[in-house]
């Protein structure tokens, strides 16, 4: 049975990317299925070592579903560029392999490159040609006729609100013009998965969320799997769908914002009645999701799961005994926690290598200008 | 969204018409770098400045003719009539030039001129490409690496031409002789110009493959540029050369170019027949030309 449906149907996946009538027939088959079609990226073992001893990325393996965004955090120099440059065919693995949809990074290149986008970390558009014209040349080279092409970047240009813009030369751009501009390039040959590095390196508050957006917006109009790396934490915490810690070439951690921020230990609610003598500690205990509770005088400092969901729980508990919550906070552990209790350090306080933060300087230079 | 295979968009296109999309993407390229100097002419017109300056000031000043035919010089004590003066002169030019016209003998040199510089900055602009990331984008798209290469080097070339051509009809008006020109001597120039221009852009284009500084860049130019330039036909005859010099001379590219233009426009008799030159600026514009789409495959990465 498993192997009739490996077999070669892929169509029994309806246009909502469910399992139409297959996966009804045993949980297993659906769940072979499942492995089999959602893994969109496969890498495995990845290291780059370079001029012999630096070891740049270490034997780093993971995997990417389709339709999630998947985020490597890490600060500079730790790998994350250049693991999304082995992926993205620019420079060759010393060891070990990645599989896009099957493909290999080392030996089917052409392949790959022709189903997957990118949007590099620098401005990399011809800034004495206008954004249209750079655009049909990345299509030209993508070999998508005209006929096609002319309307496809019509559509990216208003997709990214470049409209207006799209016949001035590229060098009177804003900076958010410009990483919008990449977008859109990284876009000309819709991509099955889209890789993005630093897509908002040094821009300011407003054109981050505005490149959020239209992130957010990709990724449900066209379906498409994305790759980002950041060193953002808010950035990787309300895009991302599973995140990687990566730290001295070596991934630490991957799972989602939520888990990661649980594993540090979940929430606290700190909740105070009205009624200083009594102790409702056991009682609070006993409710599940919460972990731990701490009493100080008419305060109650509460560890707990999901505190979002527990809180009105616990006045309507507190209520039902007969006093009255006067206060309550609820605090959710950051990315940032998560970040320090698995590296041991803060990400605010890394500096990277010379030239990343050089690169990572001229980059926000022109961002500004 | 409907769920699309892997086996669409872009690799169907490419699969099909591998031979068609080659073309393309080298003209795509070569275009893009062209798009900025024919769409920006005070591009054009700096970079005809330099070959210009070369042709009014030093050929003009260098007045070689003016020295030997135009003097009231005569020996006291021997009363030689003038015209007998201007014969010795003229003969005197005609066996070391080939032309009693210098400036005529020069302006040929000065195609040659051109197309060396204009070859010299294509090296630049692959490194500028890569400054700017422009050439990380170029290889992150399908577009295979011998074709970035050759698309710099016909940007290049065609360029080159059409510089030549200007230099050409300036040289023209400055005074040039035209009693021998021929559209057949025209075009067997513009054809020895093409070879030429193609082994120059391809020797820099691959200078510039790994350089990531251009200031490296253009001191690797200039160091190669200017020293082939005189050790070549350029400014004088070979023969006129010391032998270490007129070795070097005699295999330089730029003196087989000018061998034919100096033939093919002035009626100057060519050492060899120039179908030997062309064959040797054949064989050197192939050669250099692979080697530069060799090493790309090796050297363009991220």
């Amino acid at each position: 049975m498993i192997i009739l449906l490996l077999s070669k149907d892929i169509n029994c996946i309806n246009d909502k990317g469910e399992y139409k009538i297959w996966a009804d027939y045993t949980r297993l088959a659906g769940y072979v299925l499942h492995c089999r079609f959602m893994e969109v990226i496969r890498v495995n073992k990845l290291t780059k070592i370079f001029g012999g001893k630096t070891k740049a990325v270490n034997g780093v393996s993971f995997s990417v579903n389709e339709g999630e965004i998947f985020g490597f955090l890490g600060p500079n120099g730790a790998g994350k560029t250049t693991t999304i440059k082995m992926i993205t065919t620019l420079i060759s693995p010393t060891s070990g392999d990645a599989r896009i949809f099957g493909k290999s990074i080392v030996r089917n290149q052409a392949e790959i490159r022709s189903i997957i986008g990118v949007v590099p970390q620098e401005f990399t558009a011809d800034e004495d040609l206008t954004g249209y014209d750079n655009m049909l040349l990345l299509a030209d080279l993508y070999n998508i006729p005209r006929s096609v092409s002319k309307n496809r970047i019509a559509e990216l240009m208003q997709l990214v609100e470049l409209g207006a813009a799209a016949k001035r030369k590229v060098k009177t751009y804003s900076g958010g013009m410009r990483r919008r501009l990449e977008l859109a390039i990284g876009l000309v040959n819709h991509p099955k998965v889209l890789f993005l590095d630093e897509p908002t390196l040094g821009l300011d508050v407003q054109t981050r969320s505005a490149v959020w957006t239209y992130i957010k917006k990709l990724k449900k109009d066209y379906k498409m799997t994305l790759f980002m790396t950041t060193h953002y934490l808010d950035e990787a915490d309300s895009l991302c769908d599973r995140i990687a810690i990566i730290d001295h070439g070596k991934i630490i951690k991957i799972d989602t914002p939520e888990r990661l921020k649980e594993s540090v230990g979940g929430d606290i609610i700190t909740l105070t009645i009205d009624n200083e003598k009594a102790d409702i500690t056991a009682m609070i205990k006993k409710v599940k999701n919460v972990k731990n509770v701490k009493k100080n005088g008419r305060e109650y400092r509460i560890k707990a799961k999901s505190a979002d969901t527990l809180a009105p729980i616990l006045i309507s508990l507190v209520n039902r005994k007969g006093y009255k919550v006067t206060k309550l906070s609820l605090t959710k552990p950051t990315l940032d926690e998560v970040y320090l209790e698995y590296t041991g350090r803060s990400l605010r306080e890394e500096q990277g290598s010379g030239e990343d933060l050089m690169n990572s300087r001229r980059t926000m230079r022109l961002s500004r200008s | 969204m409907k769920r699309t295979s892997v086996k669409n968009f872009s690799v169907e296109y490419i699969g099909k018409h591998k031979v068609a999309y080659f073309f393309k993407s080298v003209w795509s390229l070569a275009n893009r770098d062209l798009k900025k100097w024919y769409l920006a002419p005070v591009l054009l017109i700096i970079s005809l400045i330099q070959p210009v300056v070369w042709l009014g000031l030093f050929g003009k000043a260098f007045n070689l003719a003016g020295i030997f035919t135009n003097s009231s010089f005569n020996i006291p004590g021997l009363n030689i009539p003038k015209s007998v003066l201007d014969t010795i002169g003229n003969t005197f030019l005609l066996n070391s030039f080939g032309t009693t016209s210098y400036f005529s003998f020069l302006a040929v040199g000065m195609l040659a001129f051109i197309v060396l510089f204009t070859a010299m900055f294509s090296g630049m602009s692959v490194v500028w490409d890569r400054r700017f990331g422009f050439l990380d984008k170029l290889l992150t798209t399908p577009v295979s690496r011998g074709s970035i290469v050759l698309g710099k080097i016909i940007n290049s070339v065609v360029r080159a031409l059409v510089q030549a051509l200007v230099v050409l009809i300036i040289a023209i008006v400055l005074g040039m002789s035209v009693a021998n020109f021929t559209l057949v001597g025209v075009l067997d120039t513009f054809g020895a110009l093409f070879l030429l221009a193609f082994g120059m852009s391809s020797l820099f284009v691959a200078l510039g493959l790994r350089s990531t500084d251009w200031q490296s860049q253009m001191a690797v130019a200039n160091l190669l540029s200017l020293p082939l330039l005189f050790m070549s036909n350029a400014f004088f005859p070979v023969s006129a050369m010391p032998s270490w010099l007129s070795a070097i001379a005699n295999v330089n590219p730029i003196s087989f170019t000018i061998e034919i233009g100096r033939s093919a426009l002035l009626g100057i008799t060519p050492a060899v027949p120039f179908m030997y030159d062309f064959l040797y600026l054949g064989l050197f514009a192939a050669i250099l030309g692979a080697i530069s789409i060799v090493l790309s495959w090796k050297l363009l990465k991220g």
